[in-house]
């Protein structure tokens, strides 16, 4: 049992976080992609257009890793967790089916017109099927975080005697306090991504002084979507949820933050620090003390209860993983917004395109949006932990009963090995398109 | 209300392998009949153009079927494990491909994904038509037999196969020698669907030589669907009660005679699209049959203690099915509105249409 549950969790990390590196790309990238079309339709400069295009190319490969990454994931719910499905369905199946019926669908249909239909339709019908990939893509990214709310903070609901969960109120589901917060977080966080995408594309460009006109164009605008974008991503959207984990799962908010021990008199905040889950304490910290009250409930002496405070049952089952997740998702926003701001104020001093430095830590600064995105996840998803259901059902209470651990190994082996051959032709693609740049697909 | 989901998940099922159906066949005939590089490319292009707007069927079908029989959903999706895994693995290697073969020039590159585009569109629409033969047989539901319990509730597991490979045994495998019938049916109708795709979206040298393949596909599929006829009752001792109690359910299998019998007159027909109508009779027919035969069942069980999964024991609450029909309703509409709009803007033959992006 222990086996079976510890496979079918590695298995579902594993299948999410590589899925998740391609929606966190397509859901920011759609939005600059309409911004490029709009931009285009106003001054007609054709380069503008070329950028749509271009980065259409990069969306559709992405697209693609995403969709066949991600059936998988609703497959996964009735292999690997059947109990969770079976007494859960008649709730997140709707969110869910939702998701497929009214974003899944959009998204697909009008991405191969907005690819193949530029001739065909004119400008401004290009520009709403443009328009209309990035709603598809942004409703996905509603109806999946409206599952994972319910999940984080059940609503609506109630539950029979057999245990299972039945639908009381539906528009409960999409009301739920947990579910704008978290949306608006998620969102601002995959255009942080898609904008050093784009950014670092231009970066490569004005270094190799190749396409440079393009270079300067995705640089900018790279650049200032990037500075807008992770600000709002920490503030007002981070500080918001973060609120939302204090007063729905405490627990959880005392691992996050390394609280092992209530202080009376108001709460540090850890800057550094390695979690000892034997002396229960932290290894070489560096704290400051009460911002953490003042950041959660704006007065500094106000108390915070640690990790002492709740039984070891109802403790996430890996507070290291969960306290370096949401650490590093925070170093990382940290850093972003400092390049951001110091790569903005150089564009405004038209240095920013000679400026070598600068321009190689932003090309080479991508991987860190995808790790803090993915961190980030972690952080909700470890800090839901040791329950499916927050406080109503245990993970170890939702596997398949009939699904031998055997079997579960197997599979993941075989995810593992199919993923890594997927990941290597992605890289693949994806450079051949950037090292062909722009100009090429224009005649 | 759970007649009303069942029925829209059927239908929504249906579209399903008509749409993929003919991009599953036509990797088929891309396998065994293309031959020179321009058949080739047209014939993947045929399906690559539209694999991605019409696997979203089957996430539509997946999606709904969680909603509304999530007891339905967790019992199969857990007892047919291994096959339902590998059949995403499949779905993955199809995909690929289709999207990478023209993305480089190089022959050996465009062999490798051709062949997986081709052995795994071959073998989807094997796994699904064995998939199909599961479900109308039926699997060991478990419960208590003699003290002993063979599985917890609802909940199964299938091996692959046992070793009797028989469907009459008191643990049948997922492959056995009649849902080996019924996948090479299914194999041979969207072989016979995809040809038809093929002749009907392009001007693929290889168009008048298909029409011969599919009078011979056609052949051996009525040797099938005898054979599985004599044999379907011994299988399912009640898979053809429903027809005698409720005979307009017959216009189902009637369905899949006329596309049978159609089919031979392939090289008569007129136009194109006759031909194609034709082999999605045979879909519709073949699937609506198959679950008209079992209706309310939608699971037999092959042992005597644990009652039959029907759509009325598998089903979410009244309340929640309710709100669901309301979305579905708008949500069927603007699936419907999508697909007619885009199929409409790839209308025509599309050897011309620039592909791979």
């Amino acid at each position: 049992m222990e086996d079976m549950i510890f496979y079918d969790r590695l298995q579902f990390a594993f299948t999410i976080t590589f899925h998740y590196i391609f929606p966190q790309l397509t859901m920011g990238l759609s939005l600059m992609i309409v911004y490029f079309k709009y931009r285009y339709l106003r001054n007609k400069i054709e380069k503008y257009n070329d950028a749509a295009k271009f980065f259409m190319k990069i969306f559709a490969i992405n697209f693609t890793m995403g969709v066949v990454t991600g059936i998988p994931l609703e497959f996964q719910f009735g292999t690997n967790w059947a109990k969770f499905s079976e007494l859960t369905g008649g709730i997140i199946g709707q969110t869910l089916a939702m998701e497929g019926m009214f974003s899944f669908f959009l998204e697909s249909s009008f991405l191969a017109l907005f690819i193949f239909g530029e001739k065909l339709m004119g400008q401004k019908l290009h520009l709403l099927t443009g328009f209309l990939v990035f709603l598809g893509s942004w409703a996905s990214g509603w109806f999946i975080l409206a599952t994972n709310a319910w999940m984080q903070h059940p609503v609506g609901y109630e539950i029979l005697d057999n245990g299972k969960f039945v639908l009381q109120n539906f528009s409960a589901l999409f009301s739920n306090p947990w579910l704008l917060p978290a949306f608006l977080h998620n969102q601002l966080a995959s255009v942080v991504t898609s904008s050093f995408v784009v950014a670092s594309i231009g970066a490569f460009y004005i270094l190799r002084n190749k396409q440079t006109e393009y270079g300067q164009l995705f640089l900018k605008t790279g650049v200032i979507f990037g500075l807008v974008s992770s600000i709002l991503v920490a503030f007002p959207t981070g500080d918001w949820n973060a609120k939302n984990v204090a007063k729905y799962q405490p627990a959880a908010f005392a691992a996050m933050e390394g609280i092992f021990e209530t202080e009376e008199a108001g709460a540090e905040i850890i800057l550094i620090g390695q979690p000892n889950m034997v002396e229960k304490k932290l290894d070489n910290k560096i704290a400051v003390p009460n911002i953490l009250s003042f950041l959660t409930h704006q007065e500094w002496d106000r108390q915070i209860p640690g990790m002492d405070q709740f039984k070891q049952e109802e403790l996430p089952d890996n507070i290291p993983a969960l306290y370096y997740s949401y650490h590093i998702m925070v170093g990382l926003g940290t850093i972003f917004i400092g390049l951001m701001l110091l790569a903005t104020f150089l564009l405004w001093r038209k240095k920013l395109y000679t400026s070598t430095s600068i321009l190689w830590a932003i090309m080479f600064i991508v991987p860190f949006p995808y790790i803090a995105n993915l961190t980030g996840w972690y952080t909700a998803e470890l800090g839901r932990q040791p329950y499916l259901v927050y406080g109503l059902l245990r993970t170890t209470e939702g596997v398949s009963p009939s699904v031998s651990s055997g079997n579960t190994l197997f599979t993941l082996l075989g995810f593992v090995a199919l993923y890594m051959l997927l990941g290597l032709l992605f890289l693949v693609l994806v450079g051949k398109t950037i090292n062909e740049g722009p100009k090429h697909q224009t005649h | 209300m759970e007649t009303f989901w069942f029925i829209a998940i059927s239908i929504v099922l249906v579209i399903f392998f008509i749409l993929d159906g003919y991009d599953f066949g036509a990797g088929i005939i891309h396998l065994f009949f293309a031959k020179t590089e321009k058949d080739k490319e047209v014939i993947t292009k045929s399906a690559g153009l539209f694999w991605d707007s019409n696997e979203v069927w089957l996430v539509a079908a997946g999606g709904m079927l969680f909603m509304a029989f999530p007891t339905f959903y967790a019992s199969v999706f857990s007892g047919f494990y291994l096959p339902l895994i590998i059949v995403l693995w499949l779905i993955i290697f199809r995909a690929i491909g289709l999207e990478l073969r023209g993305q480089f020039k190089f022959q050996m590159w465009k062999d490798i994904w051709d062949k997986s585009f081709g052995l795994s569109s071959l073998l989807l629409a094997l796994f699904f038509g064995i998939a199909l033969g599961n479900i109308v047989r039926g699997v060991n539901l478990g419960g208590v037999e003699n003290g002993e319990s063979a599985y917890e509730g609802h909940y199964f597991f299938l091996p692959l196969w046992d070793s009797s490979f028989s469907p009459l045994s008191k643990t049948p495998g997922i492959i056995d020698w009649f849902t080996i019938i019924i996948g090479l049916i299914a194999v041979v109708t969207l072989a016979i669907h995809g040809a038809n795709w093929i002749i009907l979206k392009t001007n693929s040298s290889i168009n008048s030589y298909l029409k011969n393949i599919i009078f011979k596909l056609n052949i051996s599929l009525a040797v099938l669907t005898i054979i599985s006829l004599a044999v379907w009752n011994s299988v399912n001792p009640n898979s053809f009660n429903n027809f005698g109690h409720k005979p307009y359910l017959l216009i189902f299998p009637c369905i899949y005679l006329a596309g049978l019998i159609g089919l031979f007159f392939i090289k008569k027909l007129k136009k194109d699209i006759h031909a194609f109508t034709l082999s999605t009779l045979l879909i519709v027919g073949g699937i609506t049959s198959s679950l008209a035969s079992l209706f309310p069942v939608v699971l037999p069980s092959v042992n005597t203690i644990h009652e039959p999964l029907t759509i009325y024991n598998t089903s979410a609450s009244e309340y929640g099915l309710t709100v669901a029909m309301n979305w579905a309703f708008i949500g069927f509409i603007l699936l419907v509105v999508y697909a007619i709009v885009q199929k409409r803007l790839m209308a025509g033959k599309i050897d011309h249409m620039d592909y791979g992006h």
